[in-house]
């Protein structure tokens, strides 16, 4: 019975109340500004890399980080900057479209899982519970192994280990609302369930799903940066980081900047998606909102 | 400045109070803002006296609590004031000394006993704490005390109780529990907030009773914390009012309830009902309403009769059975079923409002929802409007939808955070096809009119609005579909007593200008008396009596009725000293095993339409 | 508490046909002919006729599965294509160095990850809290095999204080060091992981209101966090940990590619390299298992700790 709080301030998720929270946390602002600032090199890799990053340059392969090319060349002489600027491209195209068809597919599955219930909800979580079963890393691998390493593939490969994660996260909250009385009173004003589904549950777990959408992007470049690191990536001589990391491990103990330099591109974007998801999961919390 | 003293002090003998307050005020930073939320509270607490601290959301009585005992986090808040405690000013007390202080001086009980205890530790293991912390005991001496103090709040069984789980106890025994907790040093002043507001009434009364005794008992000052003036009145011999933050008025219980001088004071008062107030009159009657600054009072509007006594009943129920399947053991089987609703027959008039009211588990809720065919009954004839609700196929239940509407309890979950209201207000009439967008627009408008909201407030979200507003946007959204009779599941039972009071009013309204039937289901007794045509009574599933309010509630015939009606706090100080002697016991649950048979019921009608189940 | 463990044992068994048939459908997404896939374009007809009658691909597809089905649960994983040996025999020789790394990584995460979610949900908002939240996001964000690589290049390229690769042998000593940079790379992603769990799971259970009765009764705040809030956080703890070894295992394997250590690891490489896809299923065969076990191990844990759930009213 107590409220201390006025009527305004309240514990809903007013859209305001999490921008401000947002713009206080100090740790998201360097999560957006480093993934703001990853994004635009990626965009514009045609006009900032100074060199073809396929472009092989024998005379000067394996040279360390110099005035001419400022992270180095790997073993064809190809200069490390350029790649890892279209490996971006790469990597964040891989995370995005595979997290977005996750993100939908899964979620739908969760949120018509957790509406309808009984049997059929127990047959699909179970179905979900067996793809959780399989490692992450292990599931991708197979499925990029079968299909064969493509871009396209990646994309589905781990499109595929992601689904299932999304259909969880969205099925939890959709068992909570279900209960709340709105909910009762849209089926006791006659409305369908796939008007209830999308118009007044849907809106209200979306920001839970945002938030994971954000870590998943995050484990989405690092498994498609794993995968290219056995070897399943897309094919060379196309830039990827992983690539990279796999060809400069053979030379690592001379040309320590081909293993350094896209380790530390990876870490960096994938710490930007992870403080971004973090930030956004604080402020969306009314219990860690005041948190700096 | 005398009477000041004397408001303050009680009497003269209370130089040596056990609890003094001068100048209490507490605020709460949000961000960079602070908010004061307590102001200047001063009050005395007696050796052996009972304080209670009345006042409704946001009014900081809660909070005045936490600050005595200094429970609230330092980050965010700051208390200033003196809070002396036979003298040693506990806001100057280092954090370690004050520790020693609480559960030893001053112990304090709270309002959710389901989440106060730990889950993972065994309830004798948490009072033995409460006696280890503080004293050099042996775990076998600190069991025997635990023991004794398990007795002495009515446990039965202690012994066998004590390696028990908190999960293992009801509301009210938990409650005990925490009760035995506080009780264990011997402290010199109870603190007690809220502890029966999420209990049922005949519970409740156990409790209050219990709290009475043991004061007498131990000898020991309470500081009783409520929004219940029932209870104020049946517990407090001082009481404090608090409105807002501020300490509104201050004297001896009688003074308040007889001779109220703040506004707010009278406002409060005449918002509570009063059971047995309502005397031979055969309507329901609207709460007066009284202005909390200026003390006016609004003029009240007779009731006229809007029950259409002559036309055929608008629903009629009969033999009514919903039951839920309760599983166990390795495969899930069925092993016990829960008898919500068993044979549940009755009607209501077009214009009537018929209550439900009983306690916890006694089938009211699912009857209900029943009706409106929320939840799935088991058999029985449903007829609302003409419709056989059993027999109704998607398309044809869609439709029934507009004669039959429900509003719900909690008016913080009823509406969608992320719709503005003239959506949710305009959704259900463009879902039926009832008319376009601007019909529904102009609709929308005239209703929340209506229900006393304004049409400028449609384009603002849920949360912009408080708990007795949302309640009202909820009676508007129900009311699109021009439905002629709408369930009201404990819709009142959450708000605030003088909001309480204006929904209640405005349900009158609506049922005078629009002749609908209300089922009106509500543990709230008091408040069904007032406005209610018929009542039924339910326990374990059945309706054990239903009549006219007058004569139900003027001669309630069956046993447990006269059990009900006994244990709820009427408002009149007179009545403090009325002991209701009654038996401990819980609330027992309707689930019975698979092979149970019913037993079959006789009726006997006592008077005109007032019927009572003969056992 | 054991009818508790019967229904989960018997639950379990219908999760790992449903696995087994993913497996199953997972290798039949080969576009084209698997045998062809695996042999090579230049095999001869004959090679590939007999490839395709050991692997059952030519019968029809219900035939294939009930095969496959018998097999597995009857522990026949087949044989590699690789070294003609049974796949079961080759995992078992090299799963005690996995099992060892795992462990001891679960060992350093555990030691260090808790003591360091505890402090930083005491002293929240101070700079332990900033320092254990930043490190432990870091130590998150580093693809287990960056990780791996850049401690190789700083410890034992650089410094020299550890073997390159790593290799077990007799000697005890010898045999630590050599897992002693692989252990400790899986183990602070595990330590960073299970702080960041460990801190929330506490701030959760601080916020609830027996906490409060707790401080009211006058209890220290040390036994408050030890006796109150650690027993109650431990439980999602546990199943949130229990949850993710599924990431451990793949983080593992990635760990043992790039320390050269003998392990699932090295076998999963070689089987891709070689395309030995009945090694491949074998092995996604095994990995699934040991989650589940490892599910059903949390959930008994989860129910012996919890006495709500073992002793339900």
């Amino acid at each position: 019975m107590t409220d201390i709080t006025l009527a305004s301030a309240t514990p809903e998720k007013a859209p305001n109340v999490v921008f401000n929270a947002l713009r206080r946390n100090r740790l998201s602002w360097i999560g957006i500004g480093l993934l703001l600032l990853i994004v635009l090199a990626a965009a514009f890799a045609p006009m900032i890399a100074p060199y073809d990053p396929l472009k092989q340059n024998i005379l000067h392969r394996l040279s360390a980080p110099s005035a001419q090319f400022w992270l180095g060349t790997d073993s064809f002489g190809r200069d490390v900057l350029s790649r890892l600027l279209y490996g971006a491209r790469i990597s964040l195209a891989i995370g995005f479209l595979s997290v977005m068809i996750a993100m939908a597919v899964g979620s739908a599955l969760g949120i018509v899982a957790g509406y309808i219930g009984g049997l059929f909800d127990q047959i699909v979580m179970g179905f979900v519970d067996v793809m959780l079963s399989f490692p992450t890393l292990l599931l991708g691998l197979m499925v990029a192994a079968m299909l064969g390493a493509s871009f396209e593939n990646l994309i589905i490969a781990i499109a595929i280990t992601e689904t299932a994660p999304f259909a969880r996260v969205a099925r939890g909250p959709t068992i909570a609302i279900k209960r709340r009385d709105f909910i009762d009173a849209a089926k006791s004003l006659g409305f369908t369930p796939v008007r209830i589904m999308g118009v007044h549950i849907l809106p209200n777990i979306l920001s839970d799903i945002v938030v994971v959408a954000s870590l998943w992007m995050a484990s989405a470049i690092r498994t498609e940066a794993s995968l290219a690191f056995i070897g399943l990536g897309v094919a060379p001589p196309a830039a990827t980081w992983g690539g990279m990391i796999r060809e400069g491990f053979e030379n690592i103990l001379s040309a320590w900047w081909l293993v350094v330099f896209p380790s530390v591109a990876i870490l960096l974007t994938v710490l930007a998606l992870n403080l971004l998801g973090d930030a956004l999961r604080d402020a969306i919390d009314p219990k860690t909102r005041n948190e700096r | 400045m005398k009477q000041m003293t004397d408001q303050i002090h009680g009497d003269d003998a209370s130089r040596s109070a056990i609890l003094s307050i001068r100048n209490l005020t507490t605020s709460f930073r949000a961000g960079d803002r602070w908010t004061t939320v307590v102001r200047n509270i001063s009050f005395d607490v007696a050796p052996k006296e009972t304080v209670a601290i009345v006042g409704e959301s946001g009014s900081g009585k809660s909070v005045t609590s936490l600050s005595i005992m200094r429970l609230l986090s330092k980050a965010s808040s700051r208390i200033e004031g003196q809070v002396l405690l036979s003298g040693k000013d506990l806001l100057r007390l280092p954090e370690e000394e004050m520790r020693q202080v609480r559960g030893n001086d001053i112990s304090m009980i709270f309002q959710e006993p389901m989440t106060s205890l730990n889950p993972i530790l065994p309830v004798g293991k948490q009072i033995a704490e409460a006696l280890t912390v503080h004293q050099n005991i042996s775990a076998e001496d600190a069991k025997r005390k635990v023991l004794s103090l398990l007795d002495k709040v009515r446990i039965p069984n202690a012994k066998g109780r004590f390696d028990e789980y908190p999960h293992q106890f009801s509301g009210g025994m938990r409650q005990r529990v925490m009760i035995a907790m506080a009780l264990a040093s011997k402290p010199k002043l109870l603190i007690a907030d809220e502890p029966t507001t999420a209990l049922d009434v005949t519970i409740q009364g156990q409790i209050l009773d219990l709290i009475k005794e043991l004061q007498n008992e131990e000898g020991m000052s309470v500081l009783f914390i409520t929004h219940d003036m029932g209870v104020v009145a049946e517990i407090a011999d001082r009481t404090i009012v608090m409105y807002r933050g501020d300490q509104v008025e201050t004297g001896q219980t009688e003074e308040i309830f007889h001779r109220g001088k703040h506004p707010y004071t009278r406002a409060l008062l005449s918002a509570v009902p009063k059971l047995g107030a309502m005397g031979g009159s055969q309507l329901p009657m609207r709460f007066p309403i009284v202005d909390p600054e200026s003390g006016e009072v609004k003029p009240q509007i007779e009731v006229r009769d809007t029950v259409a006594k002559d036309k055929a009943p608008i629903v009629e129920v009969k033999d009514l059975i919903a039951r839920f399947a309760v599983r166990s053991g390795i495969f899930g089987r069925t092993t016990a079923a829960v008898h919500a609703v068993e044979k549940v027959s009755f009607n209501l008039y077009e214009g009537e409002t018929l209550s439900l009211v009983g306690e916890s588990g006694c089938g009211k809720s699912t009857t209900g929802r029943s009706i409106t065919r929320l939840t799935d009954p088991k058999s029985g004839r449903i007829t609302v409007d003409g419709y056989d609700m059993m027999k109704l196929d998607r398309r044809a239940l869609r439709k029934v939808r507009q004669s039959i509407q429900i509003i719900f309890q909690d008016p913080y979950a009823s509406l969608n955070p992320r719709m503005n209201i003239g959506s949710a207000l305009m959704e259900p009439f463009i879902q039926h096809g009832l008319g376009r967008k601007a019909q529904a627009r102009d609709k929308a408008a005239s209703i929340l009119e209506k229900v006393g909201l304004s049409a400028e407030m449609m384009n603002r979200y849920p949360h912009e609005f408080s708990g007795g507003q949302r309640q009202r946007v909820a009676i508007a959204r129900a009311l699109m579909l021009d439905p002629k009779v709408i369930v009201a599941d404990e819709a009142v039972s959450a708000l605030d007593v003088s909001v309480k009071a204006q929904v209640c009013n405005l349900l009158l309204d609506l049922q005078q200008s629009f002749n609908l039937a209300f089922l009106f289901i509500s543990h709230d007794m008091a408040v069904v008396e007032r406005v209610s045509h018929r009542v039924a009574v339910m326990y374990l599933g059945e309706i054990v009596e239903i009549g006219p309010r007058a004569g139900v509630f003027g001669n309630p015939q069956h046993a447990y009725t006269r059990k009900l009606m006994s244990a709820v706090p009427v408002p009149d100080p007179a009545r403090r000293l009325i002991k209701r002697n009654s038996q401990i016991d819980e609330i027992k649950s309707p689930v019975r095993s698979i092979d149970y048979v019913p037993p079959q019921r006789k009726y006997v009608e006592v008077s005109p339409g007032h019927i009572v189940r003969a056992d | 508490m054991t009818s508790y463990v019967v229904r989960r044992l018997l639950l379990a068994i219908p999760t790992l046909l449903a696995m087994l048939t993913v497996v199953f459908i997972l290798v039949r997404l080969v576009p084209g002919d698997a045998a062809v896939a695996m042999l090579g374009d230049r095999a001869s007809a004959e090679a590939l006729a007999a490839l395709r009658a050991q692997l059952g691909l030519d019968q029809p597809l219900p035939v294939q599965y009930l095969r496959f089905m018998s097999d597995m649960v009857t522990g026949n994983f087949g044989l590699s294509a690789v070294s003609g040996r049974a796949v079961l025999s080759e995992v078992a020789v090299v799963l005690p160095y996995t099992l060892e790394l795992t462990a001891a990584a679960m060992i350093i995460g555990i030691a260090f990850g808790i003591p360091l979610g505890i402090v930083a949900a005491i002293r929240r908002n101070k700079w332990p809290d900033y320092a254990s939240r930043l490190l432990s996001l870091v130590g998150l964000s580093f693809p287990g095999f960056v990780s791996a690589i850049l401690m190789l290049l700083a410890f034992a390229v650089w410094l020299q204080w550890f073997p390159v690769m790593s290799r077990p042998t007799a000697n005890p000593i010898d045999h630590l060091r050599s897992l002693a940079l692989p252990a400790l790379n899986l183990g602070l992603i595990m330590t960073a992981y299970i702080a960041r769990v460990t801190r929330s799971s506490m701030l959760d259970v601080m916020g609830e209101d027996f906490i409060r009765t707790a401080r009211a009764k006058g209890v220290k705040t040390r036994s408050i966090i030890i006796r109150h809030a650690l027993g109650n956080a431990l439980i999602p703890i546990v199943t949130v940990v229990g949850l993710n070894f599924g990431t451990m295992i793949g983080n593992s394997v990635l760990v043992e590619i790039v320390f050269t250590r003998p392990g699932l690891g090295k076998l999963i490489l070689g089987a891709l390299q070689s395309r030995d896809y009945t090694m491949l299923q074998g092995l996604m065969v095994v990995f699934a298992t040991f989650v589940v076990l490892v599910n059903i191990v949390t959930d008994v844990i989860y129910a012996a700790v919890d006495p709500r759930v073992s002793y339900a009213k």
